[in-house]
């Protein structure tokens, strides 16, 4: 090696960040189940359990229906959990579990983790599993009161909307049309066509 | 003044002199009181060092704050409000009034429990302490963070009069942090682990995957924003940053990240943060915040005052793709164009500040701002946005903002043909 490079391998030791090896702990095995509690559409994560719709009921009128409706229809602000099927093209979507959401396990999982709102990882496996039947009841996804979901057969009743998501698709859909830049005389006139004034939804 | 239809330089300093000799005339008997009359800070003792340990802005600054618009929300805790753009200059928001978003509340955590896992698809799972994450390699970058739902309110129209509703959902701050890379290579990612769960602490637990290309890119844990620590509403003690990309993703109270060889689809990047598009198709993944650009004063909160003569307009452009090496304005909606002048850092993923000063004639303005970015993109219009979408998408409208202001300087939200 020559002089000069022997010189820039010395700098590059210099210059670069030493990795910082030997950091940090391993997880025990017990820390990591208490709080990998995520699960997947394909049923990854999921613990053993299950649920009726009738127990899902119960429970949902409880801990649930105060914001949600005893329907699942929402309450105020709180966002509507069933219904709105075929209103994805209408001029007012309602985004449900049924008529929007692609899986399944995304209700297990967020019910799981975030509810009920303010009492968030207080429910049992087996609680949310009714919880998860009975939304799939409230969303026409099943019909009969005893269904029982469980570990075993979540992943055999898939929610109606997964194939009409597709990965983003900008870069061939908007970016080629969005390039141009005109600078001078770009339209002939100009006219106001839509004010936010006088809708008097501006907070002071 | 190099734009052909802005006024000359000589004009503007002519402009000036006739405005300065009119004040002059007008107090020329009394003088200004301001100025005659010993005020009385220039009397007596301010207030010594120490009064607050921790410095607050002037009372007379007392305005300047983050609102929410509340109707938009069942109530606070799961909620949004809005940075005060019409009131800040520069790139940098102060951390008080940076944008809050949470979907369960403040988390408040004792950085001395603070732990962050790692988990999955890794050789060793992992956890370390808050002291552990401070003796990686520190790294400081300004980057800008924009809520996905940023101008969402707006697809079917203009709805809100004010920058700070319209387009507050944005900050911009510098993080020092480590390298997302660094703290994952402890671990040690097997070659299947493509995807990450980067899911935080508060009582949503807030869960998004993130492709491992992004995440052994340019994503750091930050501890600190403009030097102090983070905010506990932006996520103290450690947060998620991911330049360039969507607000969600930055996960805040970070607390886990787990490897896997495929996305998760949780609530937020299925149910929520996705597009729905006027067919009933939904676009999902739409990671990228794409160019965008708006004028911050004049605006609805922010009218001009002055009357006619020497003005400055100003604004902010921002891509998730790079720089913005040039912004457009018009004063005509779109007729004629200008130059604008960028003025302070031009950063990678970070707000830019842009100035464009004329010579105002007090008639009626119809003003636009145009960012482009590295790759050649062009801001678009709104209407582009809609003929592509449709109005339900509720998020990423970055279209061109339109402020119609009126001789009297006072500024609507609008939009033209």
């Amino acid at each position: 090696m020559s002089k000069f490079l022997n010189l820039l391998f010395a700098t590059c030791l210099l210059t670069t960040p030493v990795l910082a090896e030997g950091l940090g702990r391993i997880a025990t095995p017990d820390e990591v189940a208490a709080w990998d509690i995520d699960i997947r559409p394909d049923g990854l994560g999921l613990p053993e359990g299950s649920g009726t719709v009738i127990e899902g009921e119960g429970i949902f009128e409880e801990q649930c229906a105060a914001c949600h409706g005893d329907f699942g229809e929402g309450v105020d602000r709180w966002p509507p959990l069933a219904g709105g099927f075929d209103t994805l093209t209408s001029e007012r979507p309602q985004k449900t579990i049924g008529s929007f959401w692609p899986y399944l396990s995304t209700v297990w999982d967020y019910i799981n983790r975030a509810m009920p709102f303010g009492n968030a990882q207080s429910l049992t496996a087996n609680e949310v599993y009714a919880l998860t039947a009975y939304l799939m009841y409230l969303n026409e996804i099943v019909d009969d009161e005893d269904f029982e979901l469980s570990k075993q057969n979540f992943t055999e009743l898939p929610l109606g909307n997964e194939q009409n998501f597709y990965p983003d698709d900008r870069d061939t859909t908007e970016y080629p049309l969005f390039t141009v830049a005109c600078m001078i005389e770009c339209k002939d006139s100009v006219e106001i066509t839509h004010y936010a004034s006088g809708k008097d939804v501006t907070p002071e | 003044m190099t734009n052909k239809s802005g006024p000359s330089r000589r004009q503007f300093l002519t402009t000036s002199l006739a405005a300065g000799g009119g004040m002059a005339a007008t107090i020329a008997q009394a003088g200004d009181p301001a100025i005659t009359e010993v005020q009385p800070w220039a009397q007596h003792l301010g207030e010594g060092v120490d009064q607050a340990g921790y410095g607050m802005p002037s009372p007379h600054e007392a305005h300047v704050l983050r609102k929410s618009v509340p109707w938009l929300t069942a109530e606070e805790t799961s909620s949004i409000n809005f940075t005060p753009l019409h009131q800040l200059d520069g790139i940098i928001t102060p951390n008080g009034l940076a944008f809050e978003r949470h979907h369960s509340g403040v988390a408040e955590i004792d950085p001395a429990e603070y732990r962050l896992m790692i988990n999955g698809l890794v050789d060793r799972p992992m956890v370390f302490t808050m002291e552990d994450l401070m003796r990686f390699p520190r790294h400081n970058k300004v980057y800008f963070l924009e809520c996905t739902a940023n101008s969402g309110m707006e697809w079917r129209g203009p709805q809100l009069n004010g920058v700070q509703f319209t387009h507050g959902m944005l900050h911009n701050v510098m993080y020092t942090g480590v390298m997302l890379k660094d703290i994952l290579a402890e671990a040690g990612v097997k070659t299947e682990g493509k995807w990450l769960l980067a899911e935080g602490a508060d009582a949503a637990g807030l869960s998004r995957s993130i492709p491992m290309e992004k995440a052994l890119d340019d994503c750091m844990i930050a501890f600190k924003m403009n030097g102090e620590a983070l905010r506990p509403e932006q996520g103290y003690p450690a947060r998620l940053v991911l330049p360039g990309w969507e607000g969600n993703m930055w996960i805040k109270w970070i607390r886990r990240l787990e490897v896997g060889d495929q996305p998760w689809h949780h609530r937020e990047e299925t149910a929520r943060y996705t597009d729905l598009l006027a067919s009933g198709d939904s676009r999902r993944f739409t990671w990228m915040m794409d160019a965008k650009s708006v004028i911050t004063t004049p605006s609805p909160q922010a009218p001009i005052l002055h009357g006619k003569g020497p003005t400055v307009i100003t604004g902010i452009a921002w891509s998730g793709q790079g720089i913005i090496p040039r912004v457009d304005v018009t004063l005509d909606g779109g007729i004629n164009w200008h130059k604008a002048r960028v003025d302070g850092p031009s950063l990678d993923k970070s707000l830019h500040r842009f100035y464009f000063e004329f010579d105002w004639d007090g008639k009626p303005l119809l003003l636009q701002s145009r960012a482009h970015d590295t790759t050649g993109y062009v801001q678009p219009t709104k209407d582009a946005l809609r003929k592509i979408r449709g109005v339900v998408s509720n998020y990423h409208n970055n279209g061109i903002q339109t402020w119609a202001v009126n001789s009297d300087g006072e500024v609507d939200n609008v939009e033209i043909s």
